[in-house]
């Protein structure tokens, strides 16, 4: 697959010489979803603002569909569209009026249809002519999302779109991008939802403190690094442990009526032929067995935990 | 050059204008007839004759050029701060604009609004006195040019300001004296010598002579030493907004 964006060794230091960005290395693939996750203040925005023109970088270099972005700014930015995270709209300004005006800043001719498809697309065709000022907070975000989509973009860059707003429309959000991506957006969203993140992303990208830890496919990194858990759930309760079961890997659930086996995806052997006959050996009674794999949350809550531990380590 | 997206900014800057019509054209022309009344009728009443016009007219220019800088500086100065003040900012800098795009749309529509407020402060006087207009090309010219050097001002004061308390400051400590010093209601001939010398070193004297020239074919300066002073101002606006450009001082961290 094509990159589409290409980022090398980009370094961002703001005036105070606070290092935001420590050489981020990172490719976007065309057409796919990448979702960036970090704690706050990691570098998120800052590495958005930097690729879509907003900040200059330090050092380093980005391509937008091969074209430089300093070089070529022109060619660069018209691929792209952005929806920043803080709703800046002008309240008096009427909806249709600030998505046009930002199509037009794109040099794109004046286009009634595509508007009225951006707007319809976003649930924001009956709100059309009303001021900015008389939107909801997450219809605001949508009017964001329709001013970022009015000139056609190839790449989409959504920092925190679904920050505050309500599950309904988060779902509603995660299937306008489900479409984007449909009509071949390469779309690159931050979030602070994990599960967001799960739902919608092919790739997750991590980062903390100005560092991307790991650029992973979504379902690789779950196998990869997402330890399984079976629960066997017996039909007797437990004081624990059976002597002959005992085992690092093996606990007892707390209803004491189950237990839980944790093992690794990749291992050669998982051990769970011999687990369960070993807990038929011991004379238990199986009622069912259910596996769990550990979700993107766990896995992020330890890759940064891990990373600030090193660091006090150090 | 993108002509679409400096059209855009320009049309959605009118709008702006357009939307605030009431408080666009009426407060100048408002405080404009107060100014007839109260200069114009009250004391011109008194002073019979400058440089052989009747009084009201005299102030005619001055008053003309008082607004048009004014307007053109607080439509650029306000125009190219509220984004920055309200965060749209971001837009024009992720546009596949160059800066020189953003100047011309800002600019344009500021300049083109204070030609607007000008134009309308000159129909209002036709109602208050008599008057003619010996060189009605070289007023416009005037006019046009004088709206675009001081937008280009505002845009400027806009860039650099930080608050709305700089955005004010530079216009009410600065150029509203400067202005009403440079002539506006009084020939530079009337104030004793040492304040004539005093008044060669504030450029809008130079402004108003040339303006009042092209209406009454008579001014304090010559007038191509007022052409030359609005143009040397012009250039230095250009100047800077150039290095604004090249740096992206106060634009991009
Ligand atoms: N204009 C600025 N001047 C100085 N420091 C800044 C500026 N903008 C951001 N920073 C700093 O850079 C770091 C990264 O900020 P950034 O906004 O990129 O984080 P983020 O990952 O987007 O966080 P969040 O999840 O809270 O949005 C932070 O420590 C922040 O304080
Ligand atoms: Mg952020």
């Amino acid at each position: 697959m094509r990159n589409i964006v290409e980022i090398s060794n980009l370094k961002k230091s703001y005036k105070g010489g606070f290092e935001a960005l420590k050489g981020v290395n990172l490719n976007i693939r065309e057409g796919e979803i990448l979702a960036l996750l970090g704690p706050n203040g990691a570098g998120k925005t800052t590495l958005i603002s930097t690729v879509c023109g907003i900040t200059t970088a330090t050092s380093g270099s980005v391509t937008v569909g091969g074209h430089d972005i300093i070089r070529d700014y022109r060619a660069a930015r018209s691929m792209i569209g952005l929806v920043p995270q803080e709703i800046n709209l002008e309240p008096f300004e009427r909806v249709i009026n600030t998505v046009r005006f930002s199509r037009g800043l794109f040099g794109k001719s004046r286009d009634d249809g595509t508007i009225e498809t951006v707007l319809k697309q976003l649930s924001l065709w009956d709100k059309k002519d009303n001021q900015i000022r008389e939107l909801s907070g997450g219809m605001k975000r949508r009017v964001l999302i329709a001013k970022a989509l009015a000139h056609d973009p190839r790449v989409l860059f959504l920092d925190e779109p679904t920050a505050g707003v309500d599950v309904e429309l988060r779902k509603d959000m995660w299937d306008v991008v489900a479409g984007l991506k449909a009509q071949g957006v390469t779309i690159i969203l931050t979030t602070h939802y994990i599960e967001e993140a799960e739902a919608i992303a092919d790739r997750v990208g991590v980062i903390a403190k100005g560092a991307l830890m790991l650029v992973e496919d979504k379902d690789k990194l779950m196998a990869r690094m997402g330890q399984k858990e079976l629960e066997v759930q017996l039909t007797q309760k437990l004081d624990a442990v059976p002597d002959a079961l005992r085992s690092d890997a093996l606990r007892l659930s707390d209803d004491q009526k189950a237990l839980i086996y944790t093992y690794d995806t990749r291992a050669e052997r998982t051990g769970i032929t011999t687990l369960l006959a070993d807990v038929a050996k011991a004379g238990l009674t199986l009622r069912d067995v259910v596996t769990r794999q550990s979700s993107l949350e766990e896995i992020f809550v330890n890759l940064v935990n891990n990373d600030t531990d090193a660091e006090d380590a150090a | 050059m993108n002509w679409t997206a400096i059209r855009s900014i320009y049309i959605f800057e009118m709008f702006r204008f357009f939307r605030t019509i009431a408080q666009s054209f009426l407060a100048p022309v408002i405080s404009t007839s107060l100014y007839f009344v109260v200069f114009g009728a009250a004391i011109g009443s008194r002073i019979q004759e400058v440089e052989g016009v009747s009084y009201g007219a005299f102030i005619v220019p001055g008053l003309i050029m008082l607004t048009v800088i004014t307007q053109s500086i607080s439509n650029a100065s306000f125009g190219i701060y509220f984004p920055k003040f309200i965060g749209t900012f971001f837009e024009l800098l992720a546009a596949p604009i160059s800066f020189l795009e953003i100047v011309i749309g800002y600019v344009g529509a500021a300049a083109t609004k204070a030609l607007i407020i000008g134009v309308i402060i000159l129909l209002t006087a036709f109602f208050f006195v008599d008057f003619s207009i010996a060189h009605p090309l070289a007023m416009l010219a005037f006019l046009v040019l004088t709206s675009i050097s001081f937008a280009l001002f505002g845009f400027i004061l806009g860039i650099w300001a930080g608050n709305f308390e700089q955005l004010q400051i530079v216009p009410l400590l600065i150029v509203t004296p400067l202005v009403f010093l440079g002539g506006s209601f009084y020939s530079i001939s009337m104030l004793p010598p040492v304040w004539q010398t005093v008044s060669m070193f504030n450029p809008v004297v130079y402004l108003i002579s040339g303006f009042r020239w092209a209406f009454f074919d008579s001014a304090d300066v010559p007038i191509i030493t007022s052409l030359l002073a609005i143009l040397l101002f012009t250039g230095t606006c250009l100047g800077i907004i150039w290095w604004i450009f090249r740096t992206g001082w106060r634009i991009r961290e």
